[in-house]
C-alpha cells in the first residue's frame, strides 16, 4: 500500500472528528521499501518502472514479433504507435535520412515514458513513476549524452563549441552575451528543464489527484458529504485530464529530444 | 502515519535530487526496452513495412510494365501493318511494271511476227509473179510462133526455139518498157 492510500483510507480521519486534514505533500512520493536486498530498497516506483518495461516490451513483442504483411489488430495498433513517433516526431524534426537511426531510441523513449506516466491512473498502481525525478533525469541524461556526443563528433571540438554557443560573427556587439546565454542554456538549462518538465508535470498531477482523493474521503462526514461529492467529481475530471497530460508530456519529452539531436546535427550558422 | 512523518523528517526532502538506485533502475529498465525494440522488434516491423511497400509498389510497377508492353505490341503491330501495306503497294507496282513489260514484249513480238509474215507474203508474191512471168513468157512465145507458123504455113516451132529469136524480141520489148518507165519517172 502506498503512503497516499494509507493516508486516505487506513487513517480513519474525517472532518468534524477533531482531526486535521491529512494533506498530501512530499511524503506522498516516498515509499517504504517492499523488501531490501543488501541495502538496496525495492519500492513501488521501482516495481512500476520494471512493470513499464514489461508492458512496453510485452506489447511490442506481441505486436511485432511475428509481423505479417497484412497486419492483425494488435500489429495495426503497434504500427500506428510506431508510425506516430517515427513520422510525427522523428521525420518531422530530423528528416528521413538523418532521423532513421534515431527512430528506435525515440520510440523506446516515448512508449516507456508514456507507460510510466500512465500508472498514475491505473487502479492499485496509481502513481506516476516519472514523478520520481530519478527516472526522467536518467532519460534526460541519456538524451543529453547523445546530444553532446553527436555535437562533438559531427563538428569537432571547436565546431561543437560553436554549435553549442550559437557563435555567429554577424551578431556583432551582442555576440559575447549570446555566446554566454546559449552555452549556459544548452549545457545546463536544457537538460535540466528537459527532465524537470516531465517530472514536475507528473508530480503536480499526482499531487492534485491525491489531494482530491483524500479530500473526498476526509469530507465524508455530515454536511461535508456534499463537498466530498464535488471533490470526487474533481477526481474523475482530473483523471481524464491526467490521461491527456501523460501522453502530451511523453510527446513533448521525445519531441525535445529529437530537437536537441537535430540541433547537434545541424550545420552551425 | 507517524512512521511516514518520521521518514520524511529523517531524509531531507528535495524532489529534484535524484536518488541513485532509482536512477540506475530507471536506466536499466529503459535499456531493456530500447534493446528489445532496437535489436529485434523494430527491425522486424521495418522489414515487413518495406515488404508491404514493395508489394504495393511492385503492383504498380507490374501494371506499368504491362502497359509499356501493350504499347510496344501495339507499335509493333502498327509497324507490321505499315510494312505489309508498303509491301502490297510494292508488289502491285511490280506487277504493273511486269505487266507493262510483258505487253510491250508481246507487242514487239507481234510486230516482228507481222513483219515476218508480210515479208514472207511479199517473197511469195514475188516468186509467184516471177513464175507467172516465166510461164507467160513461154506461153506468149509459143502462141506467137504458133500463130506465125499458121500464117506462114509451116511449123517454125523447132527453129524458133533453137534460134532464141523470140526471147531476144521479148527482151527488147522489156528493155524498151523499162527505159520508158525510167523516162516517165524522171
Amino acid at each position: 500500500m502506498s503512503s497516499d492510500q494509507m493516508l486516505a483510507f487506513e487513517v480513519d480521519c474525517h472532518i468534524f472528528d477533531g482531526c486535521g486534514f491529512p494533506a498530501p505533500g512530499l511524503h506522498s512520493f516516498i515509499f517504504e521499501p517492499m523488501f531490501t536486498i543488501g541495502g538496496f530498497e525495492f519500492n513501488k516506483p521501482i516495481l512500476l518502472a520494471l512493470l513499464s518495461t514489461v508492458v512496453v516490451v510485452g506489447f511490442f513483442w506481441a505486436a511485432f514479433n511475428k509481423p505479417k504483411l497484412v497486419p492483425g489488430k494488435l500489429q495495426m495498433v503497434g504500427e500506428a504507435g510506431y508510425d506516430f513517433v517515427r513520422r510525427g516526431i522523428v521525420y518531422e524534426t530530423l528528416g528521413k535520412r538523418d532521423g532513421e537511426k534515431f527512430v528506435p531510441f525515440m520510440v523506446a523513449l516515448f512508449f516507456f515514458i508514456w507507460i510510466m506516466n500512465l500508472w498514475s491512473i491505473v487502479p492499485l498502481a496509481q502513481f506516476p513513476v516519472t514523478s520520481i525525478i530519478a527516472f526522467p533525469a536518467g532519460m534526460a541524461l541519456l538524451v543529453y549524452v547523445t546530444w553532446m556526443y553527436l555535437t562533438f563528433r559531427k563538428h569537432g571540438f571547436g565546431g561543437g563549441l560553436k554549435n553549442l554557443t550559437g557563435y555567429d560573427k554577424s551578431l556583432g556587439a551582442v555576440l559575447p552575451l549570446v555566446v554566454v546565454i546559449e552555452f549556459f542554456s544548452n549545457t545546463l538549462v536544457r537538460p535540466f528543464t528537459h527532465a524537470v518538465r516531465l517530472f514536475a508535470n507528473m508530480f503536480a498531477g499526482h499531487l492534485l489527484l491525491v489531494m482530491f482523493t483524500i479530500a473526498a474521503w476526509y469530507l465524508l462526514n455530515g454536511i461535508g458529504i456534499a463537498y466530498a461529492g464535488v471533490s470526487f467529481v474533481m477526481v474523475i475530471v482530473l483523471t481524464a485530464f491526467e490521461l491527456f497530460i501523460q501522453a502530451v508530456q511523453a510527446y513533448v519529452f521525445v519531441l525535445l529530444a529529437a530537437n536537441y539531436v537535430q540541433g547537434a546535427l545541424a550545420e552551425h550558422h | 502515519m507517524n512512521a511516514l512523518v518520521q521518514l520524511a523528517a529523517e531524509e531531507p526532502q528535495n524532489p529534484p535530487i535524484p536518488p541513485i538506485p532509482e536512477l540506475v533502475i530507471g536506466l536499466i529498465a529503459f535499456a531493456i526496452v530500447f534493446g528489445f525494440l532496437a535489436k529485434k522488434l523494430l527491425p522486424n516491423i521495418n522489414k515487413v513495412l518495406d515488404e508491404r511497400r514493395e508489394a504495393i509498389e511492385g503492383g504498380i510497377e507490374k501494371a506499368e510494365a504491362a502497359q509499356i508492353e501493350a504499347q510496344q505490341t501495339l507499335e509493333q503491330y502498327k509497324a507490321q501493318l505499315a510494312e505489309a501495306r508498303h509491301e502490297a503497294a510494292r508488289l502491285r507496282q511490280e506487277a504493273q511494271e511486269q505487266g507493262a513489260a510483258l505487253i510491250a514484249e508481246m507487242r514487239a513480238e507481234g510486230q516482228r511476227q507481222r513483219e515476218e509474215i508480210i515479208a514472207a507474203g511479199h517473197a511469195q508474191i514475188e516468186a509467184d509473179r516471177r513464175q507467172a512471168a516465166q510461164a507467160l513468157r513461154q506461153d506468149v512465145g509459143k502462141l506467137a510462133t504458133d500463130l506465125a507458123g499458121k500464117l506462114v504455113g509451116e511449123s517454125l516451132e523447132d527453129v524458133a526455139r533453137q534460134s532464141r529469136t523470140i526471147d531476144r524480141f521479148l527482151d527488147e520489148l522489156e528493155t524498151k518498157a523499162a527505159s520508158a518507165e525510167t523516162g516517165a519517172a524522171r
